[in-house]
């Protein structure tokens, strides 16, 4: 960690002049955006590539098999309202997060299941980040796999775009360093051997090797934001809803990829 | 639960050479982490994995705690003749699952 901290700091000077000058309007231009798959090498490619190596999914057919499962004192299972998963949840994670009118804020997909178990199952919400919720929100992602990015883009939902907006800019934390400054401006260089990328949430969730498991957009935001040294919000936080908001707007018209692999 | 993946071509001809994929969920606890308080978490593995056509044993792997979550494992052999292919996982606190799949071979 000290290394990597170290590299951090001595790259600061330079990550700042290049900040500087171009602080008004850094978003990368639409024709330049790469999915994070571009970035990595041609095996770690491969296994995303083949749905028989692809370890993600797994999480995809568990996934179906609880969207198929009857839970809660309803007694309903996802089915029973939506309809078959594979043909109607299509295009639905391209839209996430939404805007819910009775919270009067975005949800993302994760948090709308769970919206769903408790105003319609009459059930628990599945915990954050653990197997169930996962696979779940895996599986409804998986049907929108080639479809392109659209998301929300209701006046209502405008503020919270420009507050994710803004979190992403922001220089913040022991480091002073905004989100901006590593994948705005340095997203074509490498931080202690690994690429830095454009920050495009295309694959979410995503299996990536180093957990071993697949993991959501929450908890890669989380990573990045201790990496960064500056304050932490935790799972299902408005301001993290906030930021993947944002995310999604950068990566508008790209294909998803769920359940990408990463390294 | 547990899921796994199975990739057997579903056609090939008599004597030819023959890719097996196989991926089974599994979270491979190594034995060696501890949690937060230090106490040990227990290994949670599988130990191995058997492939048998018609009944007939054709591929085995031992699995170590080394291996990473969600196995993966590949292999090759050659076609002779249409049948089934049955994978056996087997693992720490009674882990057992199984998978089959055919291949018809012209």
């Amino acid at each position: 960690m000290k290394f990597v901290a170290t590299i951090i700091l001595l790259s600061l000077p330079i990550a700042a002049g290049v900040a500087f000058h171009s602080s008004i309007a850094t978003e990368i231009p639409s024709a330049e955006r790469r999915s994070g798959y571009t970035f990595m090498g041609p095996e770690t490619r491969a296994m995303q590539d083949d749905d028989t190596t692809n370890p993600g999914m797994l999480g995809v057919l568990d996934g179906e098999a609880l969207w198929n499962r009857k839970v809660g004192s309803a007694d309903k299972s996802c089915a029973d309202c939506h309809g078959e998963g594979k043909r109607d949840m299509k295009g639905v994670a391209a839209r996430y997060p939404a805007f819910d009118k009775a919270l009067g804020r975005p949800v993302n997909l994760e948090q709308r299941i769970n919206l769903c178990r408790v105003r319609h199952q009459d059930a628990t919400p599945l915990p954050y980040e653990r197997h169930d919720l996962l696979a779940l929100t895996t599986f409804v992602a998986e049907q929108s796999r080639g479809m392109p990015i659209a998301p929300d883009n209701s006046p209502e939902i405008e503020p919270f775009i420009a507050k994710g907006r803004d979190f992403f800019m922001h220089r913040q934390g022991q480091l002073n360093l905004a989100c901006a400054n590593c994948h705005d401006d340095n997203w074509d260089k490498r931080l202690a051997g690994s690429a830095v990328t454009q920050a495009i949430p295309n694959g979410y969730p995503i299996y990536r090797l180093e957990w071993q498991s697949l993991g959501s957009l929450q908890r890669r935001l989380r990573n990045c934001i201790t990496g960064m040294r500056t304050l932490n919000y935790g799972f299902d936080a408005p301001e993290l809803v906030e930021l993947e908001l944002y995310l999604m707007t950068r990566a508008r018209g790209m294909p998803i990829e769920t359940p990408a692999v990463r390294p | 639960m547990a899921s796994a993946l199975i990739n057997v071509p579903k056609k090939a001809k008599s004597g030819d050479i023959i890719e097996i994929k196989t991926l089974m969920s599994h979270i491979m606890e190594t034995g060696y982490r501890h949690t937060t308080s230090g106490k040990i978490v227990p290994r949670d593995i599988i130990t191995s994995l058997t492939c048998r056509f018609e009944g007939e044993e054709i591929f085995r792997a031992d699995l170590f705690p080394a291996t990473a979550a969600n196995p993966f494992v590949s292999f090759f052999t050659i076609a002779t003749k249409s049948g089934k292919f049955e994978f056996e996982w087997i693992g720490d606190n009674g882990f057992s699952e199984t998978a089959s799949a055919s291949i018809t071979v012209e």
